[in-house]
């Protein structure tokens, strides 16, 4: 057999604990929740403690801080307003992300019924939950998000690819004339060069 | 993404006119082929040429003269709420050939840029594996190696043209993209280190990435990939990975959006479903003109854009020989051919590769025109070998309307004036 047919013998196997340290996403199904469970009432508490000061009393966002609602059936519009209500697909994102990513600057330093308050507050500031609810393990897959269905797998192979091909590569009077309908310059948002600052 | 009313931001276009403003001094030392007195940079002796420069010993790691102190990354404050979950800009109107200097290649963070040891740098393989394993930095350097160039394009590059014309300058519209050689050890093999027997159908199986940084920048790899080309690299054009792009390891995932290269990787955990995880629902999702959303939109399509001239790189040198230069791409295979256009697209001819190119890596173009000084509308137009065209703004609008804000591949247009100016503009 050749060399390292077997493998290499590098690394060693993984402790249990240091597995559960770290293997900490949720996938949509509940895979990976955690035991525990957590109200609005808490939430509200904890979110205005912890979360409020860029994502806003009611999760409405504070400057150019992430809106977590609002927004519902905007996703048409020209500006649409994607939050957590109107556009995340799954709640176990929500309580993925927020334990291990959130607060920014002190991730991970929240316990795991304190999240579940935490996407407890966030449902209700998105009206799909009422202000006595009280979020758990057990009832996590019960909550609709509403854009649940909203996506598509990508699908740029039969609704792009067969347009954007050499058959359609013009080279020779491919139009009349030419004319400029947008400028930068008019909204003139480009920082200027730095160096020349300092000069 | 505007922000018309912030008036901390008064930028005004003095910076980009200097160039041209200098335009006509240009012009003159242009004609210095035919001056009739002496050029004392020549006549006389300069303090170069007489006294000593800096020893060997001066600078044991160096950085680029002073005299290009304006090749460096640039950001945007306006893009993001913080400078932390941030993005910068590499200086591609500036830079030629294809391998980007790791210095003022961009940064794309969402938790800051953090720094670790390798000795306190663990990866972990759980989930499906026939027996989860820990490896140590040191452990990584003892497979395998392999040695590839790969292009890594932030999904959002161009994602502020969407709704028009909007940064002025290639670096900003285009400068989302670095181009390494990367030395690492395939994902495959340390996957099969693990060993994949027990899991089954590999088909339907995928793999979870994550950082070791606060927002962990978990991503969901379907197993087909995973086991194709995806390296987990240690190296970038020869030495080590620099901080901001993931030291001591980040992963390298060849054609696909560069979310997915996720840096400090710690952990690749095999799973039977994707995590959907907040990088890949909340955000790299696609919204169509209808409301509804494209997901796993993974592959970065061909293209290109002309970085000089442009507008942060006027032509200073009046008429005559122009070099008419800029980069192409694609993350479905080799670049076959680059077409520009200076008439905005009226009539097109085929631009010179510098050298064939290589799938999912930079490759760098030339078109060398005699200038009459009159206005152009420049635009370059990649193919792939796939047979793909680099489309239009207009093309892909149609089918996706204004709000996807990532992958816009769209074919730019630089407005050259008789000056030798350059603007960012749509064009009918």
């Amino acid at each position: 057999a050749p060399a390292f047919a077997d493998g290499y013998g590098l690394g060693r196997e993984a402790l249990p604990e240091e597995i559960a340290a770290w293997n900490l996403d949720i996938a949509p199904d509940g895979t990976g929740l955690p035991d525990g469970s957590g109200s609005v009432e808490d939430g509200e508490w904890i979110f205005s403690e912890n979360c409020a000061v860029c994502h806003g009393e009611f999760a409405e966002g504070v400057d150019n801080w992430p809106k977590l609602a609002g927004g519902e059936d905007t996703l048409a519009d020209k500006d649409p307003l994607k939050t957590v209500g109107s556009y995340w697909p799954y709640l176990s994102t929500v309580f993925d992300y927020v334990r291990r990513s959130m607060p920014f600057g002190a991730a991970q330093t929240l316990s795991d019924d304190d999240i579940y308050a935490i996407t407890a507050y966030i449902l209700y500031s998105n009206y799909l939950v009422e202000d006595d609810f009280v979020l758990s393990k057990d009832n996590f897959l019960d909550v609709e998000m509403p854009n649940a269905e909203g996506f598509i797998v990508d699908d740029r192979a039969k609704t792009e690819y067969p347009i954007f091909t050499e058959a359609n590569a013009c080279y020779e009077n491919c139009k009349d004339d030419v004319e400029i309908t947008m400028r930068a310059t008019v909204l003139d948002v480009t920082p200027e060069e730095t160096a020349e600052e300092e000069a | 993404m505007s922000n018309e009313d912030d008036t901390a931001l008064t930028p005004s276009r003095r910076a980009f006119l200097k160039g041209s403003a200098a335009a006509g001094g240009a012009l003159m030392a242009a004609g210095a082929a035919q001056a009739q007195e002496a050029d004392p940079l020549i006549t006389e002796v300069q303090d170069w040429a007489t006294g000593l420069g800096d020893g060997v010993d001066a600078t044991p790691y160096g950085l680029p003269i002073e005299y290009e102190d304006d090749v460096v990354r640039r950001n945007v404050p306006w893009l993001t709420a913080d400078p932390i979950s941030s993005i910068n800009f590499t200086p591609i109107h500036a830079l030629d050939g294809t391998i980007t200097p790791q210095g003022c290649a961009f940064e794309r963070h969402h938790s800051g840029a953090i720094s670790m040891r390798k000795e306190d740098f663990r990866l972990m393989i759980n989930g499906l594996v026939d027996k989860p394993l820990v490896f140590t930095y040191a452990d990584l350097e003892r497979f395998p190696r392999e040695n590839h160039v790969y292009f890594c394009e932030c999904a959002a590059n161009t994602g502020m043209e969407w709704a028009g014309a909007q940064l002025n300058g290639a670096q900003f519209t285009h400068g989302m993209i670095h181009n390494m050689e990367y030395t690492g050890v395939p994902l495959r093999t340390l996957l099969q280190e693990a060993g994949l027997d027990a899991v089954g159908e590999l088909s339907d199986k995928w793999v979870y990435v994550e950082g070791a940084d606060a927002s962990s920048n978990g991503r969901s790899i379907p197993m087909e990939k995973a086991l194709d080309d995806v390296l987990v690299a240690f190296k970038a054009n020869g030495e080590a990975l620099r901080m901001e792009h993931g030291y001591p390891v980040r992963l390298v995932v060849p054609g696909w959006e560069g979310n997915m290269w996720v840096k400090w990787l710690r952990r690749i955990e095999v799973t039977d479903q994707a995590v959907e995880s907040r990088e890949e629902t909340s955000k790299y999702t696609d919204t169509l003109a209808d409301g509804t959303s494209r997901k796993w939109t993974w592959v970065m399509d061909a293209k290109s854009v002309v970085t000089s001239p442009s507008p942060q790189s006027p032509i200073t040198h009046g008429q005559g020989p122009l070099v008419i230069t800029g980069l192409a791409w694609s993350g479905n295979g080799a670049i076959t051919g680059v077409d520009v256009t200076t008439d905005g697209g009226m009539t097109w001819q085929k631009a010179r590769l510098a050298k064939p190119g290589e799938k999912m890596a930079l490759t760098r173009f030339y078109l060398d025109i005699d200038w009459d000084g009159s206005e152009m509308l420049l635009q370059s137009r990649a193919h792939d070998e796939t047979g793909y065209v680099q489309p239009t703004k207009t093309q892909l609008r149609e089918v996706r309307g204004e709000n996807s804000v990532y992958h816009n591949n769209c074919i730019q247009t630089w407005h050259v004036k008789e000056n030798g100016e350059a603007e960012n503009v749509e064009i009918s």
